[in-house]
C-alpha cells in the first residue's frame, strides 16, 4: 500500500475577537522555479545558500526606469551605483544598457575602469578620495563630485601642480523636510556653504564646474522631498548663470528610490506603500520643468538609482537546518544563511517563499541564521508552511547591498549565479574557500613553529 | 501524561476544552494522534502506527511527536498525573 504524504502534526489555538481587517492570510506562494530554472536544481548544482540574479529583471527594471524619465524630460542619464551591487557581471549589464558608473571609492573607480567604462562616464562621489585618485580621475576626465572644503582645496592644489583642469560638481545637502537630514555629505544649501564652494570653484581657473549633485537620503518614501531638492538645485543653477554667467551642464539627483521591500516596523507591506518610480519621476522632472528654464537651458538630469533597479532581480536560496520550539512555545527554524550573508535583513521584513509544496497548514515561526550569535535573526515572525529539515526557501528582493555589504564571519560567502535571458545559469562569483580567505594572511616567523601539544 | 478526558475532538481537527473554553485546530495527522492518545495508545504504539501509514522515518516522526506533545502540554490539554 502506498504511504500517505507526511506532514508534521500541529495544533493551533483559535483566537476570537481579533478580526483582521485585511481578510484571511493569503496562501503561501510556492516558488519552485526562478525564470524557469528549478530551485532544487540550482541548489544541487551550486550549493546552498546561493544568490541568484535575474538578468532579465535587471534589464526590465532599467528600461522601465529610463522610459519613465525619458517620457517626462528630454535629457536623462543613469549612472549605475556601484556600491549597491558591484559584481562585474551585474555592472556590465547596466553599462550595456547605457548606464554610466557612479563610484564612491578608489576601489570602485578601478572596478569601473576594469569594466570598460570610459573615464569621462565615471562619476566619482564620496568623502574619501586620495590625492592619487583625484589626479587619476582628473586625467581621465571623470566627473569629480566634491564633498568638502578640504577636498576642494586639495583639488585646487593638485590641479595647479599637475596642470589639470578637472570637471567637477559639488554635492549639496539641504533641508527637504525629511528626517534624518543628510547634512554630513557635501555643502549645505541653506547656510550658504554651497554658494561659497561654488564661488571658490568658479574663481579657480583650473577647475571646471559642470554640475550640481545631491543625494537626499536612502529608501525615500516621500516623493515631495525630491521636488524640494530639485528646486533648490535649480535655484543654485540659475544664480550661477546670473551672477557668474556660467552654464551648468547637469543636475545629478543621486539615488535613494526604494525597492518594494517592507521596512521593519511598517504597518503595510512595501508593495502597497512604496511610491512607484513614475511618482519620483513626476516629482523631479515636474519641479525642474516648472522652474522656468528655456528649453535649450534645461540641464542634463543624472540619476544614480541603485536599489530600485536591482533589489527585485536578486534572490537568495537557502535550506532549513533544523526546527526548534522556544521556551515560550514559539516555533523557530534555523536556516543555512544568516545576517552575515543577508545583511539587509537588519532592516527588511523579507518576502520568503517555500520552494516546495508544504500543504495548506501554516504556522508562525522565527527564522534564525546559523551563526552562533543572538542577533542572527532573519525574521522575527513569519507565517510559513510546516518546514522540515532539508526543505528550501526563496528570499525575494535581495539584489541590493547584500553582495557588497555581506560579512565573512565564521563561514564562507556563497556562490552567486546569474540567470541569463535564455534561462541559463552562469557562476559570476565563486563561493569563497579557506585558502582564499587565508591568502591575505601572514604568520610571523616566530609563530610558524608547531604549537606544542 | 494522558490526554485530558473532557476534551472534545472532531475528525475534522477541531478541539474544544469545555473547562477553559479554549478552541484549537489541528491538521489531519494531529487529529489522528489525538484520537490515539484518547485510546490510551503509548508513544511507541503511535510511532508504529503513523510510520506504517505515512511516508516518514520513525526517528523524524519521534522528534515531531515530541514537539507536538510539548504543544499539548503548553495548551494545558494533558493530565499531569
Amino acid at each position: 500500500m502506498e504511504k500517505l504524504k507526511y506532514e508534521r502534526p500541529i495544533i493551533k489555538k483559535l483566537n476570537t475577537g481579533f478580526s483582521n481587517k485585511f481578510g484571511s492570510q493569503l496562501k503561501n506562494e510556492v516558488v519552485t522555479h526562478l525564470e524557469g530554472v528549478g530551485v532544487k536544481e540550482l541548489i544541487r548544482q551550486y550549493g546552498s545558500p546561493l544568490f541568484v540574479i535575474s538578468e532579465k529583471q535587471i534589464r526590465r527594471n532599467y528600461q522601465h526606469a529610463v522610459r519613465v524619465f525619458k517620457t517626462r524630460y528630454p535629457k536623462i542619464q543613469f549612472a549605475w551605483s556601484y556600491k549597491t551591487n558591484y559584481l562585474n557581471a551585474v555592472c556590465k549589464i547596466f553599462h550595456q544598457e547605457g548606464s554610466w558608473a557612479e563610484v564612491v571609492s578608489g576601489f570602485e573607480y578601478e572596478k569601473a575602469l576594469g569594466n570598460g567604462v570610459p573615464g569621462n562616464k565615471i562619476i566619482f562621489n564620496g568623502p574619501d578620495k586620495t590625492d592619487e585618485q583625484l589626479v587619476k580621475a582628473a586625467r581621465n576626465n571623470s566627473l569629480i563630485h566634491i564633498d568638502h572644503f578640504d577636498e576642494l582645496y586639495s583639488l585646487i592644489k593638485l590641479s595647479e601642480e599637475f596642470q589639470l583642469k578637472p570637471r567637477v560638481a559639488i554635492r549639496v545637502n539641504m533641508d527637504t523636510g525629511i528626517y534624518p537630514k543628510w547634512d554630513r555629505f557635501g555643502f549645505n544649501y541653506e547656510n550658504g556653504q554651497a554658494w561659497n564652494a561654488i564661488t571658490r570653484i568658479i574663481n579657480c581657473e583650473n577647475l571646471n564646474l559642470v554640475g550640481l549633485h545631491c543625494h537626499i537620503g536612502t529608501f525615500m518614501l516621500e516623493t515631495g522631498a525630491y521636488a524640494i531638492a530639485a528646486v533648490k538645485l535649480c535655484d543654485l543653477l540659475r544664480n550661477i548663470k546670473e551672477k557668474h554667467n556660467k552654464t551648468i551642464q547637469y543636475l545629478d539627483m543621486g539615488g535613494g528610490f526604494p525597492s518594494s521591500n517592507t521596512l521593519k516596523g511598517s504597518y503595510l507591506p512595501g508593495v502597497d506603500t512604496v511610491p512607484t518610480i513614475d511618482q519620483f519621476a513626476d516629482a523631479i522632472t515636474g519641479a525642474i520643468l516648472d522652474f522656468g528654464f528655456r528649453q535649450d537651458e534645461l540641464p542634463l538630469l543624472i540619476l544614480e538609482t541603485g536599489r530600485a533597479l536591482i533589489d527585485d532581480a536578486g534572490f537568495l536560496l537557502g535550506t532549513v537546518l533544523a526546527n526548534k520550539r522556544l521556551s515560550d512555545g514559539r516555533r523557530s527554524t534555523i536556516l543555512d544563511f544568516g545576517v552575515n550573508t543577508l545583511f539587509t535583513s537588519f532592516w527588511y521584513d523579507f518576502k520568503i517563499s517555500p520552494a516546495q509544496d508544504g500543504g495548506q497548514y501554516t504556522e508562525e515561526t522565527v527564522l534564525y541564521g546559523p551563526l552562533c550569535m543572538n542577533i542572527d535573526i532573519i525574521s522575527e515572525n513569519i507565517t510559513l508552511p510546516l518546514l522540515q529539515k532539508g526543505d528550501h526557501l526563496v528570499v525575494h528582493r535581495v539584489g541590493a547591498y547584500n553582495m557588497t555589504q555581506w560579512m565573512q564571519f565564521i563561514t564562507l560567502r556563497p556562490n552567486v549565479v546569474l540567470l541569463d535571458q535564455e534561462g541559463h545559469s552562469h557562476l559570476i562569483r565563486k563561493a569563497e574557500t579557506l585558502d582564499y580567505i587565508e591568502s591575505a594572511e601572514q604568520i610571523p616567523a616566530y609563530l610558524k613553529k608547531d604549537t606544542p601539544s | 501524561m494522558r490526554f485530558k478526558r473532557n476534551i472534545a475532538t472532531s475528525e475534522a481537527g477541531f478541539i474544544f476544552n469545555p473547562a477553559s473554553g479554549d478552541s484549537f485546530s489541528s491538521n489531519p495527522i494531529g487529529s489522528e494522534i489525538l484520537t490515539q492518545l484518547k485510546e490510551d495508545k503509548s508513544r511507541q504504539e503511535i510511532i508504529e502506527v503513523i510510520a506504517s501509514r505515512y511516508d516518514v522515518e520513525k526517528n523524524q516522526f519521534e522528534r515531531d511527536l515530541e514537539d507536538f506533545m510539548s504543544q499539548l502540554r503548553d495548551y494545558n490539554l494533558l493530565d499531569e498525573n
